[in-house]
């Protein structure tokens, strides 16, 4: 019979300190799973999509409130526009969410996480294995370029090298030298998903909002496709937009709330509780058409 | 087989770019004129970006260029500036060990077609047929092709001043499209009539599904609108429409047929419609505000680019966001006057 060695104590030690250095750090929260979107905040904006002229609470610059009030709905009777997806920092606003993780199969180190959402079925990728992000002149793309990283707890995610996207379904639009920064944290069956825009162009001040996420173990996401038709005969280059000033809506929401016209139109003062006492000293609102 | 795919490895490097700057410089002097002698291009470096499994882009000072490479050879668009031809040989021999079979000019401005004689002089064409002998000269070079407005422009007959013969194309068309079949695949080399100039093409590469579309498409600026170079408005719009015409795209738009813009990063449909959105955009107003009478300077004044200006204007360099505006006021008003 053969004899086995024993190691001594020191060698044991070295080996076991080895073997849990391959171990993956226990710290990094799984948040693979289903994940339905909870729909006490923003209910309006996020599923039925805002009211034509509502830019209140965004930090919009006087560029992009001019893009916004020249945007026409009749962009999407456009079969080039029909199947545009939402951009990723905005598509995760609706219905679900799925979360899986690629790991390396030899080591089991986190190499990526992958989120489908429901809306329009794009899957995006997070690597989580330290790679830099392409140079500037790569592609863009509605998903971006994501890397990752635990803090503690907490995913938080880089975005670069998107398309330009926009933050509201009513015109208002973010460029696509835009950087996205999100924090995903997850507590026992609730996901908060913050999402913090920088977009020199279109923003005054960086853009931050978040939703939230309950798990569902038996959700299932549904497909989504989308395939362009034309719907309407339209002229040599056309492109539905309004003129400046020539836009008839603008005003609407303001009547039809009871806002001034002044706080419905945006920029970064109106994403503070204090502006309420701005509202307060401004005129009243027009009265809504018998 | 090229290199990259003999390895399986993407291939991106990092490079200095002076991508506008290039533009700028090249497009602020009359045709004939390359302003390479006053850029000092030493720390320039050229970067590669694949684009797919044949398909190079090269990134550097002036137009980017696209190289497709097999077993035929090397096909390249655009060869940038002179000083730099050596680095761009350099970029393309990591890619391929074939010899550079034929280069596009995709106009006649010098960030596009500087590098001419030093790559042609790298490069070799295939001759062959009832040639008796040597055919020294067919054979020392690579063709360079060109629309035919290109060689008119850079001979400058009637025009400021020509370039030296030695950087003009070998090779011209004055019909709506050439073909060439080459490393397997079918390349369309398509004229886009007085769009940035009046001599440029878009070249389709069919099977690698990649489009480089020279100067009627760049990702970081308004249309440099070259009216003493035959360009015009409406011919950037007839050339953007061409562009999409030709791509079918993936699901979402971010994939399927490729574009190489002049100037900027690689593009797909998305960034192709959002462009042309923008220059839709600026050209019915432009036009509504000539239509009603309105001088340049009332034009400017109401500032009929404000919201596109964070993204595609500027207000230092050659091409500013006013030049563009009075180019494309002069652009339009000569279209209007035509239709009258």
């Amino acid at each position: 019979m053969k004899s086995i060695p024993l190691l001594g104590a020191g060698r044991a030690v070295a080996v076991l300190a080895a073997a849990f250095a391959l171990i993956p750090a226990a710290a990094q929260v799984n948040l693979a799973g289903q994940w339905t979107g909870m729909y006490h905040e923003d209910f309006p904006d996020r599923l039925p999509g805002p009211e034509l002229g509502d830019y209140g609470g965004l930090p919009l610059n006087d560029a992009n409130r001019m893009r916004a009030e020249a945007w026409s709905a009749s962009i999407l009777s456009l079969p080039l526009y029909q199947c545009r997806v939402h951009p990723v920092d905005y598509a995760a606003s609706f219905a679900q969410i799925r979360i899986w993780e690629t790991v390396n199969p030899d080591t089991q180190q986190l190499a990526a996480i992958h989120i489908q959402h429901f809306a329009w079925g794009t899957i995006r990728t997070i690597w989580m294995d330290g790679r830099d992000h392409p140079p500037d002149y790569a592609q863009h793309s509605a998903m971006g370029f994501s890397t990752g990283e635990f803090i503690g707890q907490t995913l938080r995610v880089r975005t670069t090298h998107l398309k330009e996207g926009w933050l509201r379904r009513n015109g208002v639009a973010r460029s696509w030298n835009a950087t996205v920064t999100e924090h995903f944290t997850r507590r026992e069956d609730i996901l908060t998903w913050h999402v913090y825009i920088e977009d020199p162009a279109y923003l005054e001040e960086p853009f931050f909002r978040n939703r939230d996420y309950v798990l569902n173990p038996t959700g299932r996401m549904g497909p989504y496709p989308c395939e362009s038709v034309i719907e309407t005969d339209m002229p040599e280059n056309y492109f539905p937009h309004y003129l400046p000033g020539q836009n008839p809506y603008l005003r609407e929401f303001g009547i039809n709330h009871g806002i001034p016209y002044e706080a419905t139109r945006g920029g970064a003062a109106t994403m503070y509780p204090e502006y309420v006492e701005t509202i307060r000293q401004m005129p009243p609102p027009e009265a809504p058409a018998q | 087989m090229n290199r990259a795919a003999r390895t399986g490895r993407p291939r991106t490097r990092h490079l200095a770019c002076a991508c506008l700057a290039g533009l700028a410089a090249a497009t602020a002097m009359p045709a004939g004129k390359l302003q390479a002698q006053q850029q000092d291009f030493s720390s320039v470096e050229i970067s590669t970006l694949q684009v797919t499994e044949n398909v190079y882009m090269l990134v550097g000072a002036g137009g980017n260029v696209t190289v497709q490479v097999g077993d035929d050879g090397v096909f390249i668009v655009d060869t940038q500036f002179a000083p730099l031809s050596d680095k761009i040989a350099a970029a393309i021999a990591e890619i391929s060990d074939l010899p550079i079979r034929y280069i596009v000019n995709t106009h006649h401005h010098g960030d596009h077609i500087g590098g001419n004689a030093n790559l042609r002089a790298v490069g070799s064409t295939v001759t062959g047929g009832n040639m008796p002998g040597p055919v020294p000269y067919a054979g020392g070079g690579a063709q360079v092709i060109a629309h035919e407005n290109v060689i008119l422009r850079l001979s400058a007959p009637g025009g400021d001043q020509a370039v030296s013969s030695t950087l003009w194309p070998t090779n011209t068309f004055f019909d709506d499209e050439k073909r060439l079949y080459f490393n397997a695949e079918g390349i369309r080399i398509i004229h886009q009539p007085r769009a940035h100039t009046d001599g440029d093409v878009i070249v389709f590469f069919r099977k690698s599904d990649v489009i480089a579309v020279g100067d009627v498409f760049s990702t970081t600026n308004y249309p440099v609108l070259d009216l003493n170079g035959g360009g015009s408005y409406r011919g950037v719009i007839d050339a953007l429409n061409t562009i999409v015409d030709l791509i079918i795209p993936v699901y979402g738009q971010d994939g399927g047929t490729l574009v190489v813009p002049g100037h900027g990063r690689l593009s797909g449909l998305g960034d192709v419609l959002d462009y042309r959105e923008m220059v839709l955009v600026i050209h019915d107003r432009l036009r509504y505000m000539i239509e009603s009478g309105m001088t340049l300077e009332q034009v400017k004044a109401a500032g009929p680019t404000r919201d596109y200006d964070p993204v595609y204007g500027a207000t230092e360099g050659f091409w500013t966001t006013e030049r563009f505006v009075e180019a494309a006021y002069a652009s339009l008003s000569e279209q209007i006057r035509g239709e009258q």
